[in-house]
């Protein structure tokens, strides 16, 4: 049980489930019992019904597959197991890991995840759902500290983590971190999740610019707006991290939050040769997308991939909007600023001396309209500018998400295709009665044929995947987007 | 003939002159101006084009038999209003600066308006039977004196250098000149700052309908969730919209009265500057009669001398009207920027507050938006 609490690495999560259903007599209970320990985990209302629908498509699917390779689970086959964890670990782990399970007290949504087991009802859980959760996990960053000199220097954040989850040590702690562990965190994820279909929350951008004025040692307002900016993004990114369930149990994360010393991750480095490898992919990836052309069947992904397309256009609109507007808010504070200075200049100048006094108080108020105009243009810029933008490179990272899934079918046509060639191959051979070269036709086609099914289940699950992660993202996204405006107008 | 012509002039009631109208024709701009007679009895109404503007003007300034004309500040005419194209839009803007604002030339029709009003209100200048005849002659004025406008200007900057610096016999007048330097730059750079800070407001609102619209565009409602973001975008967008208006109205308020008032006093330091250069011309040529005197050979003496005394006789008229004339444009320039300031102020005011008021109530709307 001990290895169960343990945040397994990647490859044994796999087994860890395993056991979990070794030790569950009944397949179908124990699914059950995984979608009841579900809803604890889930961090806003908004989640919740995302969670059921998880299960709902899991429900199904968990059982077929559970149930098709029950033997290959309890076989210790090495190869099989290691084919299938990768695969199998983002389905189970949907469900909490049972690490999870011990600690929370929650509500426990069985009568409505049973009725809506078999049917995807988004819309109607979000709207009757209130708080019926607690997903207990706070993350601040704060204290922006300049670490050491010159070219060198760096910003160190305080990353401080509230929680009453029993996948940390302990309840509260905070370490400290610098942009390129951010990163670093990021790339990880990215790596290992991408593929799969998990919509991995963007990492805040790199600023060669900004990040110079402050290693530079410029104490002035930009510099620090600089900061403040970046601080409040990784304290969103982190957020958003962990509320995403199986990200949240991913080791990288755990350990990013509660380490104290974390290895520096160098490959982040804007011009380093990981950084150009980066952009020469990319490019690579760019021109494919242009040549795959892909048979969409599913009409959803049709559907929700053109709602994406909308969405991003109308955000980036919004956004530079929302940045001409705010650039303009400042323009008028600077003007402001010397108008007052130059009624200031004519009050004392002039002679008459109600006048100057008039002019004098004219050139006050002008100062203070100033400071309130300046105040309103930040206030403006935390809010909606940050926020648009992160969105925008969110539905940059869901288009990435079904960029992969394009990409895994076109790998599922080409091996089709392939495995096509080698019957061929192998009838020809068989017609022309090479037997030796017969039998290594026949076992390159039974190589292939499995890759064919890999490659399938592949897709099915990337697609399975997508289609939950786009739940949850379509439900947080209107939620978060309510909030500041809602304390932006008051 | 003459005296009924006297009368006539005065007859017109200086508060009672309006620009009533504008209408623009290609590149020209034609004022209807409506004049009151001082009785109340009627009212004249004539058409003119900016032209005929300088015509007046010109001949204010010509009147040959009345010499301490040199002594008034003449009341500043606005400069050529030039339609603003786009390509000519920052050089209308430098030249005219407030007075380019505005829908349909309103300001600048106001600053013309006082233009007139200040003519007819001035004691020596609406003796002149030529603005009369501006002012109730239904047909045209005659065409301009001359054009010495540029080579004027020219050497007027070279005397200008040369003459400025020469000291001045009366204390008075000496400060007077000191502080109309000192001042009118003041106030002109108070006037380009001001302008700045209008054009940005405007920037504001231009940039506040683009978020509107935006968010506006934002809305779809086929999706279930999307109803509730789409209630939001377009109560930001309504919200946005407000803003939009409340800067608009604010640059309008803006414009129509401080910087109106900064602009108009500006100009008239400019004119007081003028005046004051002129008399110091004056000055300078009684010095220079003065030293004639002194150095003339005995047969010119006497003429030196007589030249001497005329001139002497000119300036000091011209210095005391100088007198007169700074001393109630003290007086009545504190009451027009203060009056400016008054109006600019309970404009803001008002529109803060129908401001509040609706934002207040966009508050309690969002507040109730159930999500």
């Amino acid at each position: 049980m001990a290895e169960e609490r343990e945040p397994p690495p990647l490859g044994d999560v796999g087994q860890a489930d395993f056991v979990e259903v070794e030790d569950g007599e009944d397949l179908f209970v124990s699914t059950v019992t995984t979608i009841e320990q579900l809803s604890p985990t889930t961090p806003e209302p908004s989640c919740l019904p995302a969670e059921d629908i998880s299960t709902n498509s899991n429900g199904p699917k968990q059982e077929i597959l559970l149930d098709d390779d029950q033997e290959d689970l309890f076989a210790e086959a090495t190869e099989e197991v290691s084919l299938d964890s990768p695969e199998r670990e983002p389905i189970l782990s949907d469900g909490p890991s049972p690490a999870i399970t011990p600690v929370t007290p929650t509500v426990i949504i069985t009568p409505r995840a049973e009725a809506s087991m078999f049917d995807r009802s988004l819309d109607e859980d979000e709207d009757t759902e209130e708080n019926g959760d607690t997903f207990d996990m706070q993350i601040t960053v704060s204290d922006p500290e300049k670490v050491g000199d010159g070219m060198n220097a760096y910003m160190a954040y305080k990353v401080t983590t509230k929680t009453s989850l029993n996948l940390f040590s302990r309840n509260e702690f905070s370490v400290k971190r610098r942009f390129s562990d951010f990163l670093g965190l990021h790339s990880k994820l990215a790596s290992k999740y991408m593929h799969i279909g998990y919509i991995v929350p963007p990492a805040p951008e790199k600023s060669i610019v900004g990040m110079t004025k402050v290693k530079v040692g410029k104490e002035d307002l930009s510099s620090a707006e600089f900061v403040e900016k970046r601080r409040s993004a990784l304290q969103r990114y982190l957020t958003r991290t962990v509320t995403h369930p199986a990200l949240l149990k991913d080791p990288d994360v755990i350990q990013f939050l509660e380490n104290t010393e974390l290895p520096r991750a160098v490959s982040t480095q804007a011009l380093s040769g990981a950084g150009i490898l980066r952009m020469v992919n990319k490019a690579a990836e760019a021109v494919n997308k242009m040549t795959i052309k892909m048979n969409e069947s599913d009409a959803w992904f049709e559907e929700k991939q053109q709602q994406f397309e909308n969405l991003d256009i109308q955000l980036r609109k919004l956004h530079a909007s929302v940045e001409s507007l705010v650039c303009h808010r400042k323009e008028l504070s600077v003007n402001t600023a010397s108008f007052a200075k130059s009624a200031a200049m004519l009050g004392n100048s002039e002679d008459h001396t109600a006048l100057s006094r008039a002019l004098s108080q004219l050139a006050e108020v002008e100062e203070k309209i100033d400071q309130l105009h300046q105040e309103q243009a930040y206030a403006d810029f935390y809010l909606f500018s940050e926020l648009l933008g992160d969105y925008v490179r969110l539905i940059a990272a869901v288009k990435g998400v079904f960029d992969q899934r394009m990409k895994t079918w076109s790998k599922w046509q080409d091996a089709q295709l392939l495995l096509q060639r080698k019957r061929e191959a192998e009838t020809k051979l068989q017609y022309a009665n090479k037997p030796d070269k017969l039998q290594q036709a026949k076992d390159e086609i039974k190589e292939w044929e499995t890759k064919v099914q890999q490659g399938e289940r592949d897709f099915e699950q990337i697609s399975k995947n997508i289609r939950q992660e786009v739940g949850r993202f379509e439900l947080i996204k209107y939620w978060e987007a309510f909030l500041p405006e809602a304390k932006a107008i008051a | 003939m003459d005296a009924s012509n006297k009368e006539s002039a005065l007859n017109v009631n200086a508060s009672s002159i309006k620009i009533s109208d504008v209408s623009q024709d290609g590149d020209m701009l034609t004022f209807a101006i409506t004049s009151q007679n001082l009785s109340g009895s009627g009212g004249v109404c004539v058409f003119r084009t900016y032209e005929d503007f300088i015509w007046l003007q010109q001949s204010l300034f010509s009147q040959e038999d009345v010499p301490e004309l040199q002594g008034v500040i003449f009341p500043p005419l606005p400069d050529k209003p030039l339609p603003s194209h786009s390509h000519t839009q920052a050089k209308v803007l430098k030249q005219l600066g407030f007075l380019s604002l505005g829908d349909k030339w309103q300001i600048y029709c106001k600053a013309l308006e006082l233009y007139l009003q200040q003519v007819a209100a001035h004691t020596l200048l609406s003796k002149n039977k030529e603005l009369y005849n501006f002012l109730s002659s239904s047909e045209s004025p005659g065409k301009q004196r001359s054009k010495k406008g540029i080579f004027n200007r020219l050497s007027q900057v070279m005397e200008e250098m040369r003459k400025e610096g020469h000291k001045d016999v009366d204390e008075f007048f000496q400060s007077e000149r000191d502080k109309t330097t000192n001042l009118s730059v003041l106030f002109k750079v108070a006037t380009e700052k001001f302008l700045e800070v209008v054009l940005t407001k405007q920037k504001l609102a231009l940039a506040c309908g683009h978020f509107s619209t935006s968010l506006h565009l934002c809305v779809n409602q086929e999706n279930a969730d999307a109803v509730a973001f789409s209630k939001i975008c377009l109560k930001l967008s309504d919200i946005i919209e407000t803003m939009k208006r409340n800067f608009e109205k604010v640059s309008d308020n803006d414009m129509s009265t401080l910087g109106l008032g900064l602009e108009l006093e500006s100009r008239y330091q400019e004119a007081k500057r003028e005046m004051l250069f002129r008399r110091t011309c004056r000055l300078v040529e009684l010095d220079n009669a003065n030293k004639n005197v002194d150095r003339a050979k005995p047969n010119k003496k006497a003429h030196m001398e007589e030249v001497q005394k005329a001139t002497q006789k000119e300036f000091n008229l011209i210095s005391s009207v100088a007198k007169q004339e700074i001393v109630h444009y003290h007086r009545t320039r504190v009451q027009v920027l203060r009056d400016f300031l008054i109006d600019w102020c309970e404009k803001q005011l008002s529109t803060a507050q129908e401001s509040s008021t609706l934002f207040s109530q966009y508050l309690e709307a969002c507040k109730g938006l159930a999500v």
